[in-house]
């Protein structure tokens, strides 16, 4: 049942996109058709799922405070957490390229449609961020870790489709002139968060 | 209608090209349009017109809405007296709630009109009528002591950014009138919910309500777990069920009364201007979404009997009148079965979960506002796939 909350907060209710708003570049940049946010939306998931984990790894057995006592007595009070920016990057960082290339190898067509988007995604902010909420919340264990990375990455993914849908329709509106474009998606964006906002408060 | 005709024809030529008030011809067009059906015909080729335009459709949608609005008139008089513990006639009870409620709608109707207005000159087009429904829907939905202010920063809000930004009529993503409300919702949450607002004249006066009654709206009651329902005048309710279908409770002004509102559902149904399939998936996913907290139960509210979640609150009204607003919905066939359903699931589901939204209905209708082109466009793609495969098929 703890996984099963974690999961549903985690898409509905802290939305990486719609609650924190991370991760907003590539969100408005890779949303003009529903087939690139997929694409993009389902490396995000990959990406999230597996560094949030490795992640959680790292900080309890490396990074936090007395996390080295494994090794021995004298490890015990050793603290480098101060590494912990730079550590989770470079996790992350390897994972995209592990993305990248099978993207590269796998569907062509979508990594010419992503472009620069997807080597960015290492920059992405929704996937620090799930690093670090993952250590600003402490989870009890790596399953929690795990849930959460995933859900988080659902929940992004769901926010990139809906807004693809939705400029695909506004594709024929008569949008201002001076809105076209970005202007008119960050005022979608902001009407999607009032919409989300139905689930904020709910306690699971 | 003589007499007018010949008075819009007379002034006409002032506002055609050239005339002295050319600027303002969207707003002769609007009117004209308004009164009678225009007498345009097609350029090229033969088409087969139908008397039945937007102005006629929007003008069936609000009289549908006529009966909930006059409901919600009497009953703003019948609530108050009510709470104050006094009788009185049937005339002034409705004259009462005429003076509290008439000018949230006068606000409503002029501040949008208006901004469509500027909109339409500005832009040089014609006049879209789709603000006759919102500037409808938007009284309807919001609680009797509501600040004419906020009705009006409401309404502009809703018309600019939910509306006009896109394009005007047609083109908005998320239905307008629940825009207002939700934007009065976050931005004056102590306007738009407790125990005060659902009452004329009981929010600045020290009155207390007669006999320890209770202001607050069926839902609030029963997410507060109270014994009971208790009504103004601090009668327990004996059968909730009734009061609340026949709607002489506290609520917001259109929404109590889901007999009246299923009166506009009929003629909206009849006349065949509202999908019949998103009402009935939204009423079976609400019912379904009930059954299944009844099954679980596990607080007071999950126990609420099916049928009557279903007259609670803004239920009716939001699946009758704002989710089958024919722009903001699904608008494939397969696609508004699964847009009903999921907004009566999801009303239903914040309802109960969310203590400190129990108005679930407009949130769920949003969120499902802002779905409806996701669905639609993965309908198409089963569509084009499936049609694909049956090519193939006869082709091999």
């Amino acid at each position: 049942m703890e996984y099963f909350n974690i999961f549903v907060k985690s898409i509905f209710i802290e939305n990486m996109i719609f609650a924190y708003f991370l991760g907003m570049c590539s969100y408005l940049a890779v949303s003009k058709t529903v087939k690139t946010g997929v694409g993009l939306g389902a490396a995000v998931i990959f990406v999230l799922a597996v560094t949030v984990p490795v992640n959680y790894l790292l900080e309890n057995y490396v990074l936090k405070e007395g996390a080295l006592s494994w090794l021995g007595q004298d490890f015990a009070d050793v603290d480098l957490s101060f590494l912990s920016f730079i550590m989770f990057i470079a996790v992350i960082a390897s994972m995209v390229q592990l993305v990248e290339m099978a993207v590269e190898k796998y569907a062509p067509a979508l990594y010419g449609a992503l472009g620069i988007f997807l080597p960015l995604i290492a920059v992405n902010c929704s996937i620090l961020g799930g690093s670090l909420f993952m250590q600003e919340r402490q989870y009890a264990n790596i399953g929690e870790a795990t849930v959460f990375g995933l859900g988080s990455g659902v929940g992004w993914f769901l926010a990139i489709v809906a807004i693809a849908a939705i400029r695909e329709k506004i594709r024929y509106s008569n949008v201002p002139a001076p809105l076209r474009g970005l202007g008119i998606t960050f005022i979608i964006t902001g009407l999607m968060g009032i919409a989300f906002m139905s689930f904020m408060g709910i306690e699971l | 209608m003589n007499p007018i005709h010949n008075l819009l024809e007379k002034v006409k030529p002032n506002f055609e090209k050239g005339g002295k008030f050319e600027k303002f011809y969207p707003v002769y067009d609007g009117m004209a349009t308004f009164l009678f059906v225009p007498g345009h015909t097609t350029h090229s080729g033969s088409h087969i017109r139908d008397g039945i335009d937007l102005k006629r459709t929007m003008i069936m949608v609000v009289i549908a809405m006529i009966p909930a609005l006059l409901f919600g008139i009497w009953n703003t008089g019948y609530q108050h007296f009510l709470a104050l513990g006094e009788t009185v006639t049937f005339m002034d009870q409705f004259i009462y709630g005429a003076i509290q409620v008439l000018p949230i709608v006068i606000v409503s109707y002029g501040v949008g009109l208006g901004v469509e207005f500027i909109f339409c000159i500005i832009n040089k087009h014609q006049i879209n009528e789709g603000f006759l429904v919102s500037g409808m829907l938007i009284p309807l939905i919001l609680p009797v002591e509501i600040p004419l202010w906020m009705v009006a920063a409401a309404t502009i809000f809703a018309v600019v950014i939910g509306k006009e930004v896109f394009g005007g009529t047609g083109m908005n993503i998320v239905n307008v009138a629940l825009t207002a409300r939700a934007f009065l919702f976050f931005a004056y949450p102590t306007w738009m919910s407790g125990d005060k607002v659902w009452i004329g004249d009981m929010t600045d006066k020290t009155l207390a309500f007669a006999d320890g009654s209770t202001g607050a709206t069926l839902l609030a009651q029963a997410t507060q777990k109270s014994s009971g329902f208790i009504d103004a005048a601090g009668v327990a309710y004996q059968d909730t069920f009734m009061s609340a279908f026949m709607g002489m409770v506290p609520g917001s002004i259109g929404e109590t009364s889901t007999l009246a509102i299923l009166i506009g559902a009929a003629i909206l149904l009849i006349t065949g201007i509202a999908s019949w399939k998103i009402m009935l998936s939204g009423v079976v996913g609400g019912y379904v979404m009930s059954l299944l907290f009844n099954l679980w139960g596990a607080n007071e509210f999950m126990l609420v009997p099916a049928h009557e979640q279903l007259v609670f609150g803004g239920f009716m009204f939001g699946i009758v009148f704002m989710a089958t607003d024919p722009v903001t919905a699904a608008q494939t066939g397969v696609g508004k079965y699964i847009y009903g359903f999921l907004i009566g699931f999801l009303a239903i589901m914040i309802r109960v979960f969310n203590p400190a939204y129990p108005e679930g209905v407009m949130l769920a209708i949003l969120f499902m506002n802002v779905m409806a082109p996701l669905i639609d466009h993965y309908v198409i793609e089963a569509n084009v796939k499936r049609r694909k495969k049956r090519t193939v098929a006869i082709a091999a």
